[in-house]
C-alpha cells in the first residue's frame, strides 16, 4: 500500500506540493489528474527520488517502507518504478545491457542472485514480443533515435522485466498516436496484479479509456482537492478543471 | 628544433617551462627542478600484458635494452615494454621502427611503472614507407608521482597508413607527444586518445600533424575524464602546407569533468596554407548528464555504477575505433578496470 501523508515539496525553493495526502491500496490503479502546473509530475519525481526535489514536510511509505529515506536506486529495488514522460536517451549503452544491468543491480540490492544471460534473454524476448517490438532495436543504445512510441514501449518492457510493485506512469500518453497508445495501454494492463499498485498521472481522460482506474484524484494547487470513481474523469473531461483552480480574489 | 627533441633528462637546461608555448600546460622545469641521478639497472620478472599476442617482445628496463631498432616484414605484432622501476632517478630510451612498403605492423607500447618519483623519457621514430601500415597502441600506466615523457616522430610516405590509439591514466606529469608528417600523397592517419585521471594526475596528449603532400587524411578523436584535482591537457595542431590540396583533416576532443577541482585544457589549432582542403575541429568539456544519471538510478542502478557505465560508454567511442578485436578488448578491459 502506498501512503502519502501531508507531503510538501519544493523545487528551487518554490513550493509545489502543499500538503498532499493519498493512499493507494495494493492491486489498485489510481489516476492523478489535474491542470498544468498543479504538481502532477513533481509527485512522481518526489516518490522516485529525483535530486533537486526537496521534501520539506510529510511522509511517503510503500509497503511500510519510508521511501524518502532511500536513494533512488534503493527505491527501485524496493519496487518503485517511475515511467518518465520523456524517457532519457543513454548514448553508448545498448538497451539490452541497460535493462540487464538494472535488473541485476536491483537483485543484488535485494540480496538475490543475478540472472544469467540465457534467463535474461528469455525474459526480454517474451516482453518484446508481447509489446510488438523489433528485438534488434534492443541492441541499439537505449532510446537514442527511438520514436516517442518506441520510447514508451521501452518503458513498458522495462516494467515487465524489472517487475516493480509500484508503477508511476507520468503522462504516458503524451506523444503517442492512437495505435501506440493502445499497445502501450495493453502492455500496462497486462501488468495489473493483486500485489501491484499503479499511479497513472495524466492531464487527459483519453488514457483512462484504456487503463481503467479504480479511483480518480484531482490534484490542484499542490494538494488532492477531489477524489472519486472513474466517473470523475469523465466529469473533468466535460467540465474542465476550472472549478478546482484558485479563484482570483 | 622543438623543445621535445632537445629534451635530455640529465640536463636541466633542456627542461621546457611554461614559457615555451608547446609546453605551457605542462611545465617540466617546475616539476623537475634538478637533474636526477641515472636510474640503476632493473630486473623485469613478469610477463607483459601483450606478450602473448606479440611476435616480438622488446623490454626496456629503466631505459636499458639490447635492441635499438626494428624493421617489420609482412604482418607482425611488436610489443615494446618500457618498464620503469626506480625511485627518484631518471632514465631514457630510444627506439626506431621501420615499416617497409607492403608490410603491416602493430606496435603495442606499454609504459609500466613501479617504484616512485622516477623520470622517464622515451623517444621513438616510426618510418612508414610507401603503402606500409602501422598500428600503434600506447598504454601508459605510470605511477602517480612519476614524470613520464614519450615523444614519437612518425613519417608517412605515399599511401602510408597510421592507426594510433593512446590510452593513459596520467602521472605527476605525463606527456605523450606525437609528431606526424604526411610526406607524400595519399597518406592516411587516425590519431586517437583516451585518458582517465584520478587524484592529482596530469596528462598531456599533444599531437602535431603536418600535411606536406596532397590528398592526405587525418582523423583524430580524443576523449577523457578528469576526476578529483586532476588535469587533462589536449593540444592538437594540424598544419596543411601550401600544395597539400585535397587534405581532409578532422579533429575532435571531448572531455568530462568529474571533480570540482579537476581541469581540462584544450588547444586545437588548424593552420591552413593550401586551398581546396576540408578541415574541421570540435572540442567540448562537460559533465555527465544529470537526467541520464537519475534515469538510470530510478531503474535500480546505483549512482557509482551509473557513472561508470556512462563514462565507459562515452570513452567507448574511441576504443571502438581500434580495428583489431583482441587488442580492442584488452584496451577496453584496461580502461574499465581503471574507472
Amino acid at each position: 500500500m502506498l501512503k502519502i501523508y501531508n507531503l510538501h515539496a519544493s523545487v528551487e525553493d518554490k513550493a509545489i506540493l502543499k500538503g498532499l495526502s493519498l493512499e493507494v491500496p495494493a492491486g489498485e490503479v489510481h489516476a492523478i489528474m489535474g491542470p498544468n502546473g498543479a504538481g502532477k509530475s513533481t509527485l512522481g519525481n518526489v516518490i522516485a527520488g529525483r535530486p533537486d526535489y526537496e521534501v520539506t514536510n510529510g511522509s511517503v511509505s510503500w509497503n511500510g517502507v519510508d521511501v524518502l529515506e532511500l536513494d533512488p536506486a534503493e527505491r527501485a529495488a524496493a519496487g518503485v518504478f517511475l515511467s518518465f514522460q520523456y524517457p532519457v536517451e543513454i548514448p553508448g549503452v545498448p538497451a539490452l545491457t541497460f535493462v540487464r544491468t538494472a535488473l541485476n543491480a536491483q537483485r543484488r540490492q535485494r540480496g538475490e542472485e543475478e540472472v544469467t544471460a540465457p534467463q535474461f534473454m528469455k525474459l526480454v524476448k517474451e516482453a518484446s514480443k508481447s509489446l510488438k517490438m523489433d528485438f534488434d532495436m534492443l541492441k541499439r543504445p537505449l532510446n537514442v533515435g527511438f520514436s516517442g512510441g518506441e520510447k514508451k514501449r521501452m518503458e513498458i518492457l522495462q516494467m515487465a522485466v524489472l517487475e516493480p510493485s509500484l508503477l508511476i506512469l507520468d503522462e504516458t500518453d503524451s506523444g503517442l498516436d492512437i495505435d501506440a497508445l493502445r499497445i502501450v495501454s495493453e502492455g500496462v494492463n497486462a501488468l495489473r496484479r493483486a500485489d501491484r499498485s499503479m499511479l497513472v498521472i495524466t492531464h487527459y481522460q483519453r488514457l483512462l479509456d484504456y487503463i481503467k482506474p479504480d479511483r480518480v484524484h484531482v490534484l490542484a494547487g499542490g494538494r488532492i482537492v477531489a477524489s472519486g470513481g472513474p466517473e470523475l474523469a469523465l466529469q473533468l473531461e466535460a467540465e474542465g478543471y476550472d472549478k478546482y483552480l484558485p479563484t482570483a480574489a | 628544433m622543438s623543445a621535445s627533441a632537445q629534451l635530455n633528462l640529465l640536463d636541466p637546461t633542456t627542461y621546457p617551462s611554461r614559457r615555451v608555448e608547446a609546453w605551457k600546460y605542462s611545465d617540466l622545469a617546475r616539476v623537475l627542478r634538478d637533474a636526477p641521478q641515472v636510474s640503476p639497472t632493473a630486473n623485469v620478472g613478469t610477463a607483459g600484458a601483450f606478450d602473448d599476442i606479440a611476435d616480438t617482445v622488446v623490454v626496456f628496463a629503466n631505459g636499458q635494452s639490447d635492441e635499438a631498432s626494428f624493421t617489420a616484414a609482412g604482418k607482425q605484432t611488436l610489443a615494446l615494454r618500457f618498464v620503469s622501476d626506480a625511485t627518484g632517478t631518471a632514465h631514457s630510451a630510444r627506439y626506431d621502427v621501420r615499416v617497409p612498403a607492403g608490410s603491416s605492423v602493430t606496435v603495442v607500447e606499454s609504459y609500466e611503472g613501479a617504484g616512485s618519483a622516477y623520470a622517464s623519457h622515451v623517444r621513438l621514430t616510426y618510418v612508414v614507407e610507401a603503402g606500409g601500415f602501422l598500428t600503434r597502441i600506447v598504454v601508459a600506466d605510470d605511477v602517480a608521482d612519476a614524470v613520464s615523457i614519450v615523444d614519437a616522430e612518425i613519417t608517412l610516405a605515399a599511401g602510408g597508413k597510421l592507426a594510433q590509439t593512446v590510452v593513459s591514466t596520467g602521472a605527476k606529469l605525463q606527456r605523450i607527444e606525437t609528431r606526424l608528417a604526411h610526406y607524400a600523397d595519399g597518406a592516411d592517419a587516425r590519431l586517437d586518445g583516451v585518458y582517465v585521471l584520478n587524484g592529482s594526475r596530469h596528462v598531456d596528449l599533444t599531437t602535431v600533424v603536418d600535411h606536406l603532400a596532397a590528398n592526405g587524411t587525418t582523423s583524430q578523436l580524443s576523449k577523457g575524464v578528469a576526476r578529483d584535482t586532476s588535469r587533462g591537457v589536449f593540444q592538437g595542431k594540424i598544419i596543411v602546407e601550401r600544395g597539400a590540396d585535397g587534405t581532409d583533416a578532422r579533429m575532435g576532443h571531448h572531455a568530462l569533468i568529474a571533480g570540482e577541482r579537476a581541469e581540462i585544457d584544450a588547444k586545437p589549432e588548424l593552420i591552413i596554407y593550401a586551398d581546396d582542403v576540408q578541415c574541421a575541429h570540435g572540442n567540448t568539456v562537460g559533465t555527465l548528464d544529470e537526467s541520464a544519471l537519475f534515469y538510470m538510478q530510478s531503474r535500480g542502478i546505483t549512482e557509482d555504477e551509473a557513472r561508470a557505465l556512462l563514462t565507459t560508454a562515452f570513452l567507448g567511442e574511441v576504443v571502438d575505433r581500434i580495428e583489431r578485436e583482441d587488442i580492442r578488448e584488452r584496451v577496453d578491459q584496461w580502461l574499465t578496470d581503471r574507472l
